[in-house]
This record gives C-alpha cells, sequence and structure tokens, in this order.
C-alpha cells in the first residue's frame, strides 16, 4: 500500500497556521518536511512521501494537508476555506 | 358577565405551593440537593414531575452539580427550578454568576433559615438578603422575589418562572422557614387567568441568528440546544457572537446591556403590595413572614389612631426605589422590622438619605417578629 | 478512494470566523485531541446539530470555541453537570465533555463519579496533561510523583491518581486510555465511547510541554511525543509484562466495554411505566 503511493503526494502547509512545534518534521517516516528558517514546516522531498497521515494526524494546529496528487491536479478537492479575521480577541 | 370559574382550592404549605406555582408556569426540569427547610419541594418535584409528559426531575450530588444541571438544561430549552437554604445556597453561587453571564433562566429557591454556617437549620430567618443581592461575584443585576404567605408562594413562583424567561435572567425566591412550613388554604388558579411567559426563540435563519445582539427589550432571542442554532455559550465575557473578547468597548456593551436589560423594567419587575399607606405617618417596610406580622401591627396601630401603613416588599431587588420615594413623601418614620442584623433596611436607609427617621427591628434568635414589637415601634411614633 | 480524508474533513468542522490559528501552544496535544474527535464524530455521521460540546476551564476547555457544533463553556470543574442538564433535558443529543486533569479529576473529581455511577450517557473526554497548563504549571491530582510543578518546586509528594481505575471503581460503563501519539487507536475509541450507551470516560495522554515538559526533562514538544511513543503499550502486552517492566510505562487500550443503559433511558422508561400506570 504505502509504496504504491509513494510520489504521488501533494502536501500543503499553511504557513499562517503553522506554529513550527516541529512534529511532523521529527516523525515523517519519509523525512519530507522540515523546519524553514522562519520555524514553519516547508516540505522539502514531497516524492519521498508515501502518504501515511502522520503529519496530517498529527499536527495540533490542522496547519498541514496531504493530498493525493492526481486528484488535486483534477482540481476536484475543495480549497481550504480562508481564515477570516473577524475573531474578537481571545 | 360571566360568573368567573371556581378555583380550586388546597391546603398546602408554601414549599408545597411553590409546586403547584412552578409546574403551572411549565416548569418541566428540577434539579436539587436536599436541605431542610427546603426538602419537601424537592421531594414534591421528585412524586409530581415523572408522573408530567416530559418532566425530569434528578437529584444531584451537591448544590454545584444541581445549578450546572439545571442550567445545562435550561439552556436545552426547559424551565427548570431549584431549591435550597443556605448553606446550600452559597454552593450555588458560582454557577449563579454563569447564569447570569451566559443569560439562562432558572429559578431558584432559598428557604432562609438561621446562619452563619448549618447555624438553626429549622428556625426561620432572613440572613441571605444580601447574599441574594451579592453573593455571586462580580458585577451583576439579579431579580430576587420574595412572599409572605403561601399563597404568595404560589403566584411569585409563577412570576419568578415569567421574568427568568422574559429577561433571560436567574430569578431568586426568597422565602423563610414560617412562609415555608404555614399551612394554609389557597386557590389554584384557573389556565387563562394568569399570564405565563415563555422565552423568545430566534425567527431569523440559523445564518443570520446572533446570539448576544442588542434588541429592544435588551433580550436576545434564546434558541434551545439543538435546534440548528449552533452558538457558543460562555461564563467569558463575549461579544455579540458569543465569542470570548476583552476589547473594552465590547466588554461595556455586554455589561451594561446585562444591567440595563433589567433596570429599565423596574415598573414590571419591582413590585409591592402597599397596606394604608396613602396617608402613613409611619410606615412599616417589612418582606416575607415578617409582613404579616407588619400588617396586623399596622391595623392595629390604626385603631388606635396611629396613621401606619404598610409597604410590603414582594420585589427585594432591584430595590423598589421609586415605591419608597412615594411613602417618603408623607412619612415621618419609617419602620423596618427583619429577621437578621439589618439587611433590608440598608437598602432603605440608601433611599431614604436622612428624610425620615429609620427605625429598625431586628431578631436574630431564630423566632419571627411579633406583631406586638412591630407595634410598639409604631406606637412610639 | 478520492474522498475527503484527513485535514480536509477537519476544516469542515472549524469555525473560520475564530481567529486561528487557534491559542494553544506550539505542540500542545490539546489540538491533536480535537481533531481526533472531530474525525470520530465525522466517522459516525452525527450532524452538527446534534452534538453539544460541554467543556470546562483550562486550556482543555478552550477548545470547544473553535468548533462548530452546539458549544457550551462551562465552570471550572462543572462540566459533566450541566452535560448531565442538556442530556436529561434532550436525550436525542450526543453530548461530549472536554475537561483537563485539575477540571475533571480535581475541582470536579466528585461529579466524575456521580456521572459514573448514574452512568448517565455523556462521553467525558479527559485531557491528561499531567498539569493545570492554563493556570501556569501547577500541579494537578494527575502530576506524577516526584516532577516539579510550580506548586511542588522540591517535588510532588502526594500520589497521583488512575483515572481509569478511578472511572471503573465508580462504575463507568466504557473506559478506555489513548495517548495523541496513537491518534489512530485514540480515534477509533472515541468512535466506540460517543456510540455506546451509558457514562463513558476517555482518558486521552496529551503533553503540555510548556507547562510540564520544561519543568521536567522535556526539552521540546518533541521530546514529550517521544515520551509517549515509548510510554505507552497496549493493555494486552502491558498485563504480561514484570512489575519491572512496567516502571514509568501506561496502558493504553479499551479497560470497561458494557452496554449499560444510561440514566436517561432509565428515567424515561420509568416515567412511561409511572404514567401508564395512570399517574396523569
Ligand atoms: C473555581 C475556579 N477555581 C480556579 C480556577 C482557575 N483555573 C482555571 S483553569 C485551572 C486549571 C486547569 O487545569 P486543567 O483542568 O488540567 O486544564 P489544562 O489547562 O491543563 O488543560 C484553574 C485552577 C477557576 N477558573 N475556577
Ligand atoms: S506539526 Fe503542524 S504546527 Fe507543528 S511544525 Fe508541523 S505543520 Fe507546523
Ligand atoms: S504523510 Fe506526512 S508524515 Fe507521512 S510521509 Fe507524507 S509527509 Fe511524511
Ligand atoms: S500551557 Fe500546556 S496545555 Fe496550555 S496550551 Fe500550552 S501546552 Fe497546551
Ligand atoms: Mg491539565
Amino acid at each position: 500500500m504505502a509504496n504504491k503511493k509513494k510520489g504521488k503526494s501533494k502536501i500543503t502547509v499553511y504557513p499562517d497556521w503553522c506554529k513550527g512545534c516541529g512534529i511532523c518534521v521529527e516523525f515523517c517516516p519519509g523525512r519530507v518536511l522540515e523546519l524553514s528558517s522562519q520555524g514553519k514546516a516547508t516540505v522539502v522531498r514531497e516524492q519521498d512521501c508515501i502518504r501515511c497521515g502522520f503529519c496530517e494526524l498529527h499536527c495540533p494546529d490542522f496547519a498541514i494537508v496531504v493530498q493525493d496528487k492526481d486528484f488535486v491536479e483534477a482540481d476536484k478537492l475543495p480549497r481550504r476555506r480562508s481564515a477570516k479575521t473577524t475573531d474578537k480577541g481571545e | 358577565m360571566a360568573r368567573p370559574r371556581k378555583r380550586k382550592e388546597i391546603f398546602a404549605l408554601g414549599n408545597e405551593a411553590v409546586v403547584e406555582g412552578a409546574l403551572l408556569a411549565g416548569c418541566s426540569f428540577y434539579g436539587g440537593y436536599p436541605i431542610t427547610p427546603s426538602s419537601e419541594i424537592m421531594e414534591i418535584m421528585a412524586a409530581r414531575l415523572p408522573l408530567t409528559e416530559d418532566g425530569v426531575f434528578i437529584q444531584l450530588e451537591d448544590e454545584i452539580a444541581s445549578m450546572g444541571a439545571i442550567i445545562g438544561a435550561s439552556l436545552a430549552g426547559r424551565k427548570v427550578l431549584t431549591a435550597t437554604s443556605g448553606p446550600g445556597f452559597s454552593l450555588m453561587q458560582e454557577n449563579l454568576g454563569y447564569a447570569i453571564m451566559a443569560e439562562t433562566p432558572m429559578v431558584l429557591v432559598n428557604v432562609m433559615r438561621g446562619g452563619p454556617s448549618t447555624g438553626l437549620p429549622t428556625s426561620p430567618a432572613q440572613g441571605d438578603v444580601q447574599q441574594a443581592r451579592w453573593g455571586t461575584h462580580g458585577d451583576h443585576p439579579i431579580i430576587v422575589l420574595s412572599a409572605s404567605n403561601v399563597q404568595e408562594c404560589l403566584d411569585m413562583t409563577i412570576t419568578a418562572f415569567n421574568m427568568a424567561e422574559k429577561y433571560r435572567t436567574p430569578v431568586i425566591l426568597l422565602l423563610d422557614e414560617v412562609t415555608a412550613h404555614t399551612r394554609e388554604k389557597i386557590e389554584i388558579p384557573n389556565p387563562g387567568e394568569f399570564e405565563v411567559f415563555s422565552r423568545t426563540v430566534p425567527s431569523m435563519p440559523p445564518e443570520w441568528y446572533k446570539p448576544y445582539e442588542e434588541t429592544v427589550r435588551g433580550v436576545p432571542p434564546m434558541p434551545p440546544l439543538g435546534s440548528g442554532y449552533r452558538f457558543h455559550v460562555t461564563g467569558l465575557v463575549h461579544d455579540r457572537n458569543g465569542f470570548p473578547t476583552q476589547r473594552p468597548e465590547e466588554i461595556v456593551e455586554l455589561l451594561e446591556r446585562l444591567h440595563r436589560k433589567i433596570d429599565q423594567f423596574f415598573y414590571d419587575i419591582q413590585l409591592v403590595d402597599t397596606i394604608e399607606t396613602a396617608d402613613a405617618d409611619v410606615v412599616v417596610i417589612a418582606y416575607g413572614s415578617v409582613a404579616r406580622s407588619a400588617e396586623l401591627a399596622v391595623r392595629q396601630a390604626r385603631e388606635n389612631g396611629v396613621r401606619a401603613g404598610l409597604l410590603k416588599l414582594k420585589t427585594l431587588f432591584p430595590y423598589p426605589r421609586r415605591q419608597t420615594e412615594k411613602v417618603l413623601a408623607h412619612a415621618r418614620t419609617l419602620v423596618v422590622p427583619e429577621m437578621n442584623m439589618g439587611q433590608m433596611s440598608r437598602e432603605v436607609k440608601r433611599v431614604n438619605m436622612g428624610r425620615a427617621s429609620v427605625r429598625t427591628i431586628n431578631r436574630i434568635d431564630g423566632q419571627i417578629v411579633t406583631p406586638s414589637e412591630i407595634l410598639k415601634v409604631i406606637m412610639q411614633g | 478512494m478520492n474522498e475527503i480524508t484527513g485535514n480536509e474533513i477537519i476544516h469542515q468542522y472549524l469555525r473560520h470566523n475564530k481567529k486561528f490559528p487557534h491559542v494553544l501552544c506550539a505542540g500542545c496535544g490539546h489540538g491533536i485531541v480535537l481533531g481526533t474527535l472531530i474525525r470520530a464524530i465525522h466517522t459516525l455521521a452525527i450532524p452538527k446539530d446534534d452534538v453539544v460540546i460541554v467543556a470546562g476551564i483550562g486550556c482543555s476547555g478552550r477548545l470547544a470555541v473553535y468548533v462548530d457544533f452546539n458549544t457550551v463553556h462551562t465552570t471550572h470543574g462543572r462540566a459533566l453537570t450541566f452535560a448531565t442538564g442538556i442530556k436529561m433535558a434532550n436525550p436525542k443529543l450526543n453530548v461530549i465533555c472536554i475537561m483537563g486533569d485539575g477540571d475533571a479529576l480535581s475541582i470536579g473529581g466528585n461529579h466524575l463519579i456521580h456521572a459514573a455511577r448514574r452512568n448517565i450517557g455523556v462521553t467525558a473526554l479527559i485531557l491528561n496533561n499531567n498539569i493545570y497548563g492554563m493556570t501556569g504549571g501547577q500541579s494537578s491530582p494527575a502530576t506524577p510523583e516526584g516532577s516539579t510543578t510550580m506548586t511542588n518546586p522540591y517535588g510532588q509528594l502526594d500520589a497521583s491518581f488512575d483515572t481509569v481505575a478511578l472511572a471503573r471503581g465508580a462504575g463507568a460503563n466504557y473506559v478506555a486510555r489513548g495517548t495523541v501519539f496513537h491518534v489512530k487507536r485514540l480515534e477509533k475509541i472515541m468512535v466506540e465511547a460517543i456510540s455506546r450507551p451509558g457514562f463513558s470516560v476517555v482518558e486521552a495522554i496529551t503533553p503540555c510541554h510548556t507547562q510540564y515538559g520544561r519543568k521536567n526533562r522535556y526539552k521540546t514538544p518533541v521530546d514529550m511525543y517521544k515520551w509517549l511513543k515509548k510510554a505507552a503499550v497496549p493493555i494486552d502486552r502491558y498485563e504480561e509484562m514484570t512489575e519491572e517492566q512496567r516502571t514509568d510505562r501506561l496502558p493504553i487500550g479499551v479497560f470497561v466495554a458494557e452496554d449499560r443503559s444510561g440514566f436517561e433511558e432509565r428515567y424515561l422508561s420509568l416515567q412511561a411505566q409511572m404514567r401508564a400506570k395512570g399517574g396523569k
């Protein structure tokens, strides 16, 4: 299964939601992710992703999305709704 | 003119009358913890509610839980009641503040007994008056009602439910052990003879609904949980959407509205009965069982040629200032008898501002204030 | 296979008119619990309108505001009492409590055991981070003996609660423990807990690096997740271990799974009975 998925992922990190905790970077079996100089997770080896889902399931801030590349390219997936900033402070 | 339908008459304890009133007002949820001298309310609810179509009775592990449960049930759309006495009342204070902040209708009956602490479990007192006003933390408005006889226990319970629903607020009904445990004949009003108010629910589609938006009355509509209006309820200061805020202008907007929605309806909320006050030189201001002694004393004083009157407070808070002003137009003396060290007389003095002379009668020995004690002070002028 | 997965699901349930990222610290396990809960509810296909999230006070309690369900953020320790009232008032609702370890085991400990005894049809999610996160790292009843906290600067003297033993002893219908490292298992547990009748307790071990970790030899959030990975052992394996092997290990899995009907169901059938008997 895992092998079949290798190289077929599209990974998106939302930098404005990422807090740079490093969980995804540390535990990714394919070493796909690194922390940038700004302390945000960034995709460096997308082709090595086996779509195990670990990063997505463990990101405490829902800042990372892993999708099937073919599917995304067919543009069928809904985009993340934009995060409006009408928050009243908390 | 059609003859009014005959009303059913029963002999009832004050506590039983509270239950009758609650059920007439549409109460369908009771959560509580037993304590003398309020327990009959709970016991009768335990027997009655399961026999009604959707009535829920639940005994909780303590008074903190009782409050949590009734607030939860109220959020889910029920008209809710709990009853307690002094020590339990103290445990209810934290969640009482939550109910005020989250604008949750509920009725809390506190049958006052002697305190502080376990105090005098079976003796009457009026020691929780200021606790009812200021017991929970933070600046807050509150409605506190009282009843002085068994019929009033029924009537004021209905009033308490109506006010709670109308103003989306907790309402406290303060009884004392004497009123709660007196048995007398009362009339059960027929349906249609009394008002039953139920909370306003939103009529707009859920997408338009802002849970804490300003309205004409200052009371936002309130949908029951699970009815399609998904929103956030919190004890934190919140904005119109119900989300926590720390912005000064939003804090002020919320807290001012909470006060205003109660204060501006003083004519609906501040209830008193007046007896012979129109020309009175000496006015007794009393509430609860003491008001009964006071009424007798006033009548005896009149027989003795003294122009005495009684201002019976049915609403204790917000304090009926205007009605007090009215009697102050001619009263030289105000007499305030209470079963405490002077909790309501503080309010009277605050309004009086030195105009009449204020005489207090205070009993803290677990005995009621007698008519002759009050008469004696009236006769002294 | 092309259905929406992972965080795409989560985003369907977030209140995007709230400010994100949420207020929790980087690497706080509470966010993972929230994601797991959302996936569990999604798996069960429960309509948003039928879900009531009742939260206590603490960092854990803050989660409620971010999700598009009916959300009630209550008072510290009292979430279960509100939940009990809501469930009794409307048994059709799915009522899920989110509580911290201080919330559920200390100030709300009495409510927890009575909710369990009563077997009210509510799911209690206890987010155990071994500390009072929100108030700045004071000891909780789940702080391990010997740990350093703001209120035990010389080392925690008292023993900590075993949530599972406590819930089981009090009579909960379903008791399970998971961790935010073992998310898929945790999700399965949540699905089961929500769908069972009666009272379910799910303890989710979730690291607080900020208030607990840093003072107790876990320098980074990642260190805490490494600890979870190592410490947690499935209950069946744990049972085969020697006392010595069990040191510093935490059994995870399902400990109690019964099907006793909830208090609200028993109340309704009693009510029907009494009314049939001719009580009006
Ligand atoms: C009655 C009351 N006492 C104390 C507090 C202060 N307080 C807020 S959160 C909290 C502890 C939170 O710890 P926990 O429940 O473990 O949640 P966490 O923040 O760790 O998720 C305390 C003591 C309060 N809000 N109310
Ligand atoms: S787990 Fe999430 S928040 Fe943490 S570094 Fe990765 S993307 Fe960022
Ligand atoms: S799904 Fe995430 S954790 Fe798994 S291989 Fe791909 S990038 Fe790494
Ligand atoms: S203090 Fe601890 S529990 Fe609170 S948000 Fe930070 S990491 Fe999470
Ligand atoms: Mg905690």
